[in-house]
């Protein structure tokens, strides 16, 4: 179905800052082909997340099928279609991490906010991800909050973070 | 600039270091380790804490990952090597005071005080680096990553010069196929052997590519080099482009790393200012050119071929070998690829000459080899030693030994491709080899040391598991087999799994080794291979007794 529809409203807005930097960021590769994965770098930093319409934009200037596009995004871990939450919170779940019990932070959150891993709460407050390692392992368990790493941190650590980054939240 | 100006200008930088009114030097370490413990705001604190006290002949320099990131954040005074650990922005002001003012360190914050009867003053006393022998971590530590003029005076370039000025490509190679150094990615290939294999194959265009894709999860080497030294490894890609004739390069960082990108892209631009880098380097008529490729987090990526896809801008799925990417590579062309560990190798062996390099280490492997120590160790963190450390050092001698009262029971090396190596192998040799033997393999340096609360099963489940997230899915015994593993690994776990579930499981890793693709579904079963090997009772204690008829339907 994406496929189809494919280059129906592949256009963006063009007085859009991220749009802007996008086209720049493309321009700068000579909207190459080889240059996807950078480019769909640039545009998950400045959107948070990909999604279909900006997928299907890079599609037409680069001159690419937009399967080989939505391919490609959907090979990677790192690239996501859906927003990641206002707060994002990764839990390392690499060898070191879970040897030091990053499963305990996993399901401590869970138990606290419902949340299981790559799901957003329902107000889009908080969203909890895992990765497989951010080269902290020696100061595992890490948890990058809000692009922060923490180091070493306890279950209870990581829900008064969690609540304070809520709080903080309400007040602003 | 040509070779005369680079002299000058290396010449002008030790005449300046030499004559600066600077007295001491602080070195905080800003190694990612530490900037997650508050190095930044130490950093700041310093400064402050440095003006505040008129203490203008002091020099404050950012550096790289230092070693032990447990005892973190670190400071280092020099003259004298003194380390201090746990700094933060209150303890700062009495470190400062006590070193510089009173010029009496204070022994409550030595680096490993609480466990010293007596702290040493001067770091490099201290059994934990008397141990190690730094060769490409070397300046990691002690340089700014982000300023050329300081790699300029740790040797830096000079390498880089003598390849270019006093040796031809051939004379290149034989120096490092002499110096025997094998490939720290994993596979442990010999590196001139390579270079040749890459030399030999006639082409106007050929790549370099520096694998910083780092996808073990529980190791961080490649990331420190990255971020502590990255001129080191530019120097290692352009020397070897010199040496293969190529003049374009890339190096693929793993997505997860947003520091070491940004360091390596500075030290680019410097490089290239400097006239170490581009166009007619040094004045020759060699140019080399290098571009970051950013890794979107797939493990599968540092495997040769999907790296290429990967850079080619493509789904990583690897392919079929042969053709090797010494043949066939980067857009079809001859490819070198490289480990950053192994590409901050060169510039050591081309400077002090291969024989010096293959005198360190074993028989059979060379050199030394990186190790992030993780896991329930007292001081994770990096380390270097030379090749044929026992793990007995490296656990109790250099790390410092087990977490609280706990019993060493495993150390795992290799990752989701490696296996455990027990505690009755405590005094193996660490070296391709050996670790072979046991069942494990040197893999790309993480070291994960596990205490009697692991539990062995699930460490097998918890790699597979890995492993299933992340398999290409392009090959079914890969895709399909890594998946019956984990189930039934799954099932042993939760003690619902009887003997025949063991045997299928043994049956099944057979298959997916000799069958898969790549190296990730070739070497998938071997935590699990080498945890039925070492610890079988553990899978023997869960076993339940089969019932007659699931008997008679597998028959
Ligand atoms: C599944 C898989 C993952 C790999 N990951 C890495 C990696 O993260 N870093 C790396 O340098 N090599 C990795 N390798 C090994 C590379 O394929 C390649 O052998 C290496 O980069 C060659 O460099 P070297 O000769 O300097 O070791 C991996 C191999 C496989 C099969
Ligand atoms: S395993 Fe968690 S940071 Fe490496």
């Amino acid at each position: 179905m994406i496929v189809r529809n494919s280059l129906q409203d592949a256009d963006l807005p063009q007085d859009d800052p991220r749009v802007k930097q996008l086209n720049v960021k493309m321009k700068k590769e000579g909207y190459k082909p080889d240059a996807l994965i950078e480019i769909l770098h640039n545009a998950q930093n400045s959107y948070g997340y990909l999604p279909i319409n900006v997928l299907r934009y890079i599609a037409k200037v680069l001159r690419l099928p937009p399967s080989r596009v939505f391919g490609t995004v959907s090979f990677y871990h790192f690239f996501s279609m859906k927003s990641k939450g206002e707060h994002t919170c990764l839990v390392c779940t690499g060898t070191a991490c879970y040897v030091k019990g990053a499963q305990k932070l996993l399901d401590k959150v869970e138990e606290k906010f419902g949340l299981k891993q790559g799901q957003v709460t329902q107000d889009g407050k908080i969203g909890l991800q895992a990765a497989r390692c951010i080269g902290a392992c020696g100061l595992a368990p890490a948890v990058i909050l809000d692009d922060e790493v923490q180091a070493k941190v306890s279950p209870e650590d990581l829900i008064s973070k969690l609540t304070s980054k809520l709080e903080t939240h309400e007040q602003g | 600039m040509n070779r005369v100006d680079f002299k000058n200008i290396i010449h002008a930088e030790e005449l300046k270091a030499k004559n600066a009114p600077t007295k001491h030097k602080i070195f905080v370490c800003c190694g990612a380790g530490c900037i997650s413990s508050g190095a930044d705001n130490v950093m700041k604190k310093l400064q402050e804490e440095i003006k505040n006290r008129g203490l203008e002949d002091i020099e404050v320099v950012p550096t790289g990952c230092m070693g032990p990131c447990n005892q973190g954040p670190l400071v280092k005074f020099k003259p004298g090597n003194t380390v201090y650990q746990k700094i933060d922005c209150v303890n700062i002001g009495e470190v400062v005071k006590s070193q510089i003012v009173d010029k009496k360190p204070l022994e409550d914050l030595l680096l490993f005080s609480e466990h010293r009867e007596k702290p040493f003053v001067n770091a490099e006393e201290d059994p934990y680096f008397k141990k190690q022998l730094k060769i490409a971590l070397k300046d990691c530590g002690d340089v700014h990553p982000e300023k050329i003029e300081d790699y300029l005076l740790h040797d830096g370039y000079k390498a880089l010069d003598k390849a270019l000025f006093e040796m031809s490509p051939e004379d290149v190679i034989s120096e490092i196929k002499q110096s025997r150094l094998r490939g720290r990615g994993g596979a442990g290939y010999p590196t001139g052997l390579k270079w040749e294999t890459v030399y030999r194959h006639v082409n106007d265009q050929k790549y370099i590519i520096c694998n910083g894709d780092e996808g073990d999860p529980g190791a961080f080497m490649d990331r420190s080099v990255l971020e502590g030294n990255p001129h080191r490894i530019l120097e290692g890609m352009t020397i070897a482009g010199y040496a293969v004739g190529a003049n374009k390069g890339y190096a693929y960082i793993r997505g997860e790393y947003p520091l070491a990108i940004k360091r390596f892209e500075a030290a680019i631009k410097a490089a290239k200012k400097l006239g170490v880098l581009g166009k007619n380097i040094l004045g020759t008529n060699f140019s080399f050119d290098v571009e970051v490729r950013i890794g979107a987090g797939a493990f599968v990526c540092g495997e040769e071929t999907a790296l290429i896809a990967s850079i080619e801008g493509r789904r990583g799925t690897p392919s079929p070998r042969p053709p090797y990417p010494a043949e066939s590579g980067l857009w079809g062309k001859p490819t070198l690829i490289n480990n950053v560990e192994t590409m901050a190798s060169i510039a050591p062996i081309i400077l002090k000459g291969g024989e010096w390099y293959s005198e360190i280490g074993t028989a059979k492997s060379a050199g030394t080899k990186v190790f992030a120590l993780a896991g329930k160790i007292n001081y994770a963190g990096l380390i270097e030693v030379p090749m044929g450390t026992t793990l007995r050092e490296i656990v109790f001698d250099i790390g410092g030994g087990i977490q609280g009262d706990g019993q060493f029971k495993a150390a795992q090396t290799g990752g989701p491709s490696g296996g455990c190596i027990p505690a009755e192998h405590l005094d193996v040799k660490m070296d391709y080899e050996e670790l072979m033997k046991l069942g494990s393999i040197m893999g790309s340096g993480g070291l994960i040391v596990m205490d009697e609360n692991s539990d062995m099963v699930d460490v097998a489940r918890f790699f597979m598991e890995f492993c299933v997230d992340e398999s290409c899915g392009k090959c079914v015994p890969c895709r399909v087999g890594t998946k019956m593993m984990h189930d039934l690994l799954q099932k042993v776990c939760e003690n619902k799994a009887t003997q025949l579930d063991i045997e299928r499981l043994e049956e099944l890793a057979v298959y997916v080794k000799e069958c898969s693709l790549c190296g990730l579904g070739g070497s998938a079963p071997n935590p699990l291979l080498s945890t039925l090997r070492h610890f079988r009772h553990e899978y023997d204690t869960r076993v339940q007794p089969v019932r007659k008829s699931e008997n008679l339907v597998h028959q």
